[in-house]
């Protein structure tokens, strides 16, 4: 009898325990985004063009090249930094030159922004340019609605004609 | 020596250690008063955390035989095993969920006891330092594991991860871009998702193996009867509250409340809140902070234990009994007539003195000039054990006069008066027990060792228990009074309970009387004398 109570009360201590674990297994609860809010996000991947055009090597540059890699042209793999702006209602939240990605600057630039705003309707407006100077090839202009706990995306797809929104 | 080396720590760590150790013997008698100390959890969370992986991984197995990859699929597929099947499928889902969420427990307090006791200086840096990866792996296995849920909290999960792996420029897109919109993810993502789940928990299976290599007789497998209450409890909670999923993942939405577990996921707010370098200069500082500690001041360590050849037969029962796997035999290198010699690694030597205890020769009633032991401590070898006996010896008098052997890690060690200290009491050999009764030196002797269920030098109880039941060699002689023998098993704060036992056990010799006559003073060298003789 004593040892049966004994081992209830083991089975009671461990359960108890097992059960504080079980509850901070999904409580208390985490409120990762403010009351009221949504979030818009500039998301996208491109390359400008490589910095310059494939130009003739000359005669020292193939002199300097190994007799079995020769080559007649000399094409640059780097990229330009694209230009970036995005206003929301007017007010411009980013800009940048944004640098191309790898260790010898020949993959896309990148760009991942994300805003946190109230729920609302917000005049949004997003450029690109594939050249720190210059005019902007690319333009998205839209009205958005963020509704509470929202997720909208403004991506980039050169082949569907520029700016996404979703 | 072990205090003292605790008092030249950094005052925050001396501290720090002193609270938890103050924190953890409560908790440990607690547990020990309940369970048994062979059944105390806090005594084998190592164990415990080998049984809690294994609970993991066969409800894992069980789980993957109904679960589907794919976008709409692995959210459909583990409804189905928490709606329908929640009596097989359902109750496994909650044993892999719990039992990673215990482990994540067992691994911290294993981690905080084992700082609290001091134990990853010196030769423990190797199992200190495996177990740092092991946190790593553990956490891995249990993060990508939430994400193929593919619920809300699988899609914060996957966020924030992707938010703090995006900081390294290693990924061709950044992993964020996968979840922008349902069209961006992809179904073959949750593939390499599976792929990770079992190959991190494997890598950290042979990281757990690895973590014990250099102990010996590790505990990876609990008491049967505890692992079963565990088995049980683990069903009761599964059944309490079972571990469901929490509304489909929807990229169109922001997860704004997700219901966090807060064991595996406690980083992930502050990921939010930091951003991904502070994060991980977070947690990659506290790893190497870590991971340096066995190699921070104070560097003392004791001498590591030395084979004496001449007395030394290749018995192996010291190798038998080193915890720490620092003994070997190896093929003789003198010309006794034995096949083998001990051999200690000094590398792996924590100098606890079991072996000294565990060797047939040592014995002081041998009538050497100079006494000497096949296996020795050179910071308190065995002639100095029995000058030290005698000396405390002399410090007694009346007539329940008690010597106490005395860990130096327990409550004993802080005694003074008739007491000799021992970096563990297995380091006694129960021959010098039957000399200082036989010649009279004292009424009865006192072994008294840190806390039973846990000895701080691992096997020191265990192996006391055994010698002087008879069961392991070398036993205690059947010609030693049992009664005028006591053993206090008392950590460093049950000074009250110590003394209790202690008095306790004098009032018992004083109704058996005296033992063997009290030598004189001048009886007491001649002692010395004649066991030098």
């Amino acid at each position: 009898m004593k040892e049966g109570l004994k081992m209830a009360a083991r089975f009671a201590v461990l359960a108890l325990v097992f059960m504080g674990v079980a509850a901070l297994s999904n409580r208390p609860l985490h409120r990762s985004l403010p009351e009221g809010t949504g979030v818009l996000m500039l998301s996208f991947s491109h390359g400008a063009d490589r910095r310059a055009a494939c130009r003739p090597a000359t005669e020292k540059e193939m002199a300097r090249m190994p007799p079995n890699m020769r080559r007649r042209e000399i094409c640059p793999r780097d990229r330009p930094p694209i230009r970036v702006e995005f206003d929301i209602d007017g007010k411009r939240v980013f800009e940048a030159d944004v640098p191309p990605s790898g260790i010898a600057g020949d993959g896309p630039s990148r760009v991942h922004q994300r805003y946190v705003l109230p729920a609302g309707s917000y005049d949004v407006a997003v450029r690109m340019r594939e050249r720190p100077a210059g005019d902007f090839a690319w333009h998205g202009e839209r009205t958005i609605r963020i509704d509470p706990g929202a997720n909208r995306v403004i991506d980039f797809r050169a082949t569907a004609g520029g700016f996404v929104f979703h | 020596m072990q205090e003292t080396r605790r008092a030249n720590d950094w005052p925050p760590l001396r501290l720090a250690k002193a609270g938890l150790r103050r924190g953890f013997d409560i908790l440990e008698r607690g547990a020990g008063r309940l369970f048994s100390p062979a059944l105390n959890p806090l005594a084998q969370i190592g164990a415990l955390s080998f049984f809690l992986f294994w609970i993991v991984a066969v409800s894992g197995i069980y789980l993957f035989i109904f679960f589907d990859t794919g976008i709409v699929d692995a959210y459909s597929s583990v409804e189905w095993i928490s709606g329908p099947h929640w009596y097989h499928a359902g109750v496994m889902r909650s044993f892999h969920r719990y039992a990673s969420d215990l482990m994540v427990v067992t691994v911290a307090v294993h981690l905080l006891r084992e700082f609290s006791l001091d134990r990853y200086r010196g030769t423990r840096w190797f199992s200190w330092f495996t177990g740092i990866p092991l946190i790593w792996f553990l956490y891995i296995s249990g993060i990508t594991g939430y994400w193929l849920v593919w619920d809300m909290l699988a899609q914060y999960v996957a966020l924030v991860s992707a938010k703090l792996l995006d900081v390294f420029p290693i990924f061709g897109e950044p992993l964020a871009r996968n979840f922008l919109t349902p069209e961006h993810l992809s179904s073959r993502f949750f593939s390499l998702l599976v792929f990770l789940h079992i190959a991190v928990p494997l890598i950290l299976l042979l990281g757990m193996w690895i973590h014990i290599q250099r102990i010996s007789r590790p505990r990876v497998n609990p008491p049967r009867l505890l692992a079963a209450l565990i088995l049980a409890a683990l069903l009761a909670v599964s059944l309490w509250k079972p571990a469901l999923s929490q509304g489909p993942a929807d990229l169109t939405r922001v997860p704004v409340e997700v219901g966090l577990d807060w064991l595996f996921l406690p980083l992930y707010p502050l990921a939010e809140a930091w951003g991904g370098w502070s994060l991980w200069g977070l947690m990659v500082g506290v790893s190497m902070m870590l991971a340096v500690m066995p190699w921070l001041p104070p560097f003392r360590r004791a001498p590591a234990a030395e084979v004496d050849l001449p007395n030394c037969n290749g018995c192996n029962r010291c190798v038998e009994d080193c915890p720490y796997e620092a003994i070997r035999l190896v093929p003789r290198t003198d010309d006794e007539p034995f096949p083998h010699q001990a051999e200690v690694d000094a590398d792996l030597c924590v100098s606890c003195g079991i072996c000294m205890g565990s060797c047939p020769s040592s014995t002081p009633f041998r009538r050497v000039q100079d006494l000497k032991t096949g296996i020795d401590l050179p910071g308190q070898p065995l002639a100095e054990v029995r000058e030290s006996v005698i000396a405390a010896s002399a410090e007694l008098k009346g007539d329940r006069r008690v010597l106490v052997l005395a860990c130096e890690h327990g409550a004993g060690g802080g005694d003074v008066g008739g007491v000799v200290t021992f970096p563990c009491v297995a380091m006694v050999p129960p021959s010098l027990i039957d000399f200082v009764l036989s010649k009279g030196l004292a009424d009865g002797v006192a072994v008294a060792g840190c806390s039973e269920s846990a000895c701080y030098n691992r096997l020191g109880v265990e192996w006391t228990k055994e010698r002087f039941a008879g069961a392991r060699d070398p036993y205690l002689r059947k010609r030693v009074p049992r009664e005028r023998l006591a053993t206090i098993w008392a950590s460093p704060f049950e000074n009250r309970r110590y003394e209790a036992e202690k008095a306790a056990f004098a009032e018992r010799l004083a109704e058996l009387g005296a033992g063997a006559p009290e030598p004189a003073a001048e009886e007491g060298e001649k002692t010395r004398q004649e066991a030098e003789a």
